[in-house]
C-alpha cells in the first residue's frame, strides 16, 4: 500500500507522457462552471412576509414558548420545534449587530459598488437579526450597536420583496452598548 | 377559504465559475483531447484505465504510464436522452453511453450521436467524432457515432 504521508503522485511522480504529445504545451486547467436555475416558492409564512413588504411592513413570528420574535417568520421556533402562528409587525428601525466591509466584487452583483457594508440588522422588537446593507454614512463610521432605519424604495416601485428596502441608514440616535447589541443581548431580552 | 391567492414564485440562479487545475495525469488526457487522441493509464497488471486516474482504484499506488488507446470501441450500456436538458452540451436527442474503447479495460461515459434510439444497440461499435475547434476539454469530443457512418473529421 502507498504511504499516505507521501506527496500526491501528480506532484511528485514523473508521468510517462506518450511521444505524440510530449513536446506540446500541456493543459493545466479546465473551466467547469456550474449553474442551477430553479423556481423558489416560499413557505406560507414567508409568502405573508414578502407580501407585507409591499405595504412597507416587516413581519416577525412570536414563539409561544417564551415570546422570542423571529424575522423572517418561518412558522416554527427552531429551538423548541414548536409551531408559531402569531405574527408581529416590527419597526423598520433597529441596530447593527455585526457587520462586514466587502472590498471584492461579487460576480453577478454589479449593482453593488465596492467597498460596501453588509450587516446583521436587529430590529426593535426582534430577537434575531437579518441581513441588510448599511449606507448613508462613511463605511468607517459603521459600528456594532449603531442605530439604523430602513430606506425604502419609492411608493410606485414597491413589490412583494425584501428588496423594497434599499439599505439601512444611521438614525443618529445613541448607540446600543456593544454588550447589548445583536445576539449578545439574547440572554437579556426579558430584563 | 373563499379565494385562492396565487403563491409568490421567483426564478433563482446559483452559479459558480470554477476553474480546476488538472494535475499531470488529467492534464495529459486533456492535452490528448486537444490533439484528437485518447489516452489511458496502465495499472501494474497491465490493464488500462480510460479515462486515466492518478491512483490505482484497488491498491491506491500512483499510476504513471500513459498509453494511447483506439478511437473506436463498444457501447456497453446506454440511455436515450430526449429532449436534452437546457444546459446540456448537446442540443439534439442523443444517447449517453458507457463506451469501452479498444485497448481499454474500463468504459467511459460520453454521448453517442445517433438519429434515433432505434439505431442504438448494446454491443454496437462506435468511433470518436471530434470538434473542429478544440481547447483541451472533454467537450472537444463531440461524441461517438456508429462506426458504419462516415467520420466527419
Amino acid at each position: 500500500m502507498t504511504d499516505p504521508n507521501l506527496s500526491p503522485a501528480s506532484l511528485s511522480e514523473e508521468i510517462e507522457i506518450p511521444e505524440s504529445i510530449s513536446g506540446l504545451e500541456p493543459v493545466r486547467s479546465v473551466r467547469s462552471p456550474i449553474k442551477l436555475i430553479y423556481d423558489f416558492v416560499p413557505s406560507p409564512p414567508v409568502q405573508e412576509y414578502l407580501r407585507s413588504y409591499s405595504k412597507k411592513k416587516i413581519l416577525g413570528h412570536r414563539s409561544p414558548i417564551d415570546g422570542a420574535v423571529f424575522v423572517p417568520p418561518r412558522g416554527v421556533d427552531p429551538r423548541h420545534g414548536a409551531l408559531i402562528e402569531e405574527s408581529v409587525e416590527l419597526s423598520d428601525k433597529g441596530h447593527v449587530g455585526n457587520f462586514c466591509v466587502t472590498n471584492l466584487p461579487i460576480p453577478g452583483r454589479d449593482d453593488l459598488d465596492i467597498p460596501y457594508v453588509s450587516a446583521w440588522i436587529h430590529l426593535d422588537g426582534a430577537n434575531v437579526g437579518f441581513l441588510g446593507l448599511v449606507a448613508g454614512c462613511e463605511n468607517d463610521e459603521v459600528h456594532i450597536g449603531m442605530r439604523v432605519q430602513a430606506v425604502w424604495k419609492k411608493e410606485e416601485e414597491l413589490g412583494n420583496t425584501a428588496e423594497n428596502i434599499l439599505y439601512w441608514e444611521p438614525t443618529g440616535e445613541p448607540s446600543v452598548p456593544v454588550e447589548k447589541a445583536g445576539n449578545r443581548a439574547w440572554d437579556q431580552r426579558n430584563e | 377559504m373563499s379565494e385562492f391567492e396565487e403563491p409568490l414564485k421567483a426564478e433563482l440562479t446559483v452559479e459558480y465559475p470554477f476553474t480546476r487545475t488538472t494535475g499531470k495525469v488529467i492534464g495529459a488526457f486533456m492535452t490528448g483531447l486537444r490533439e484528437k487522441r485518447l489516452f489511458g493509464i496502465k495499472r501494474s497488471d497491465g490493464s488500462i484505465l480510460v479515462p486515466p486516474l492518478e491512483y490505482d482504484p484497488v491498491s491506491s499506488e500512483p499510476l504513471t504510464e500513459m498509453v494511447e488507446v483506439s478511437q473506436s470501441g463498444v457501447v456497453e450500456t446506454w440511455t436515450w436522452v430526449d429532449p436534452p436538458r437546457p444546459q446540456s452540451p448537446w442540443d439534439t436527442p442523443h444517447a449517453l453511453a458507457l463506451i469501452r474503447l479498444d485497448g481499454s479495460d474500463t468504459s467511459m461515459l460520453h454521448a453517442v450521436i445517433a438519429d434515433s434510439f432505434s439505431e442504438m444497440r448494446t454491443g454496437m461499435r462506435v468511433i470518436a467524432q471530434w470538434k473542429e475547434e478544440r481547447i483541451g476539454h472533454i467537450a472537444d469530443l463531440e461524441g461517438f457515432i456508429p462506426e458504419t457512418k462516415e467520420v466527419d473529421s
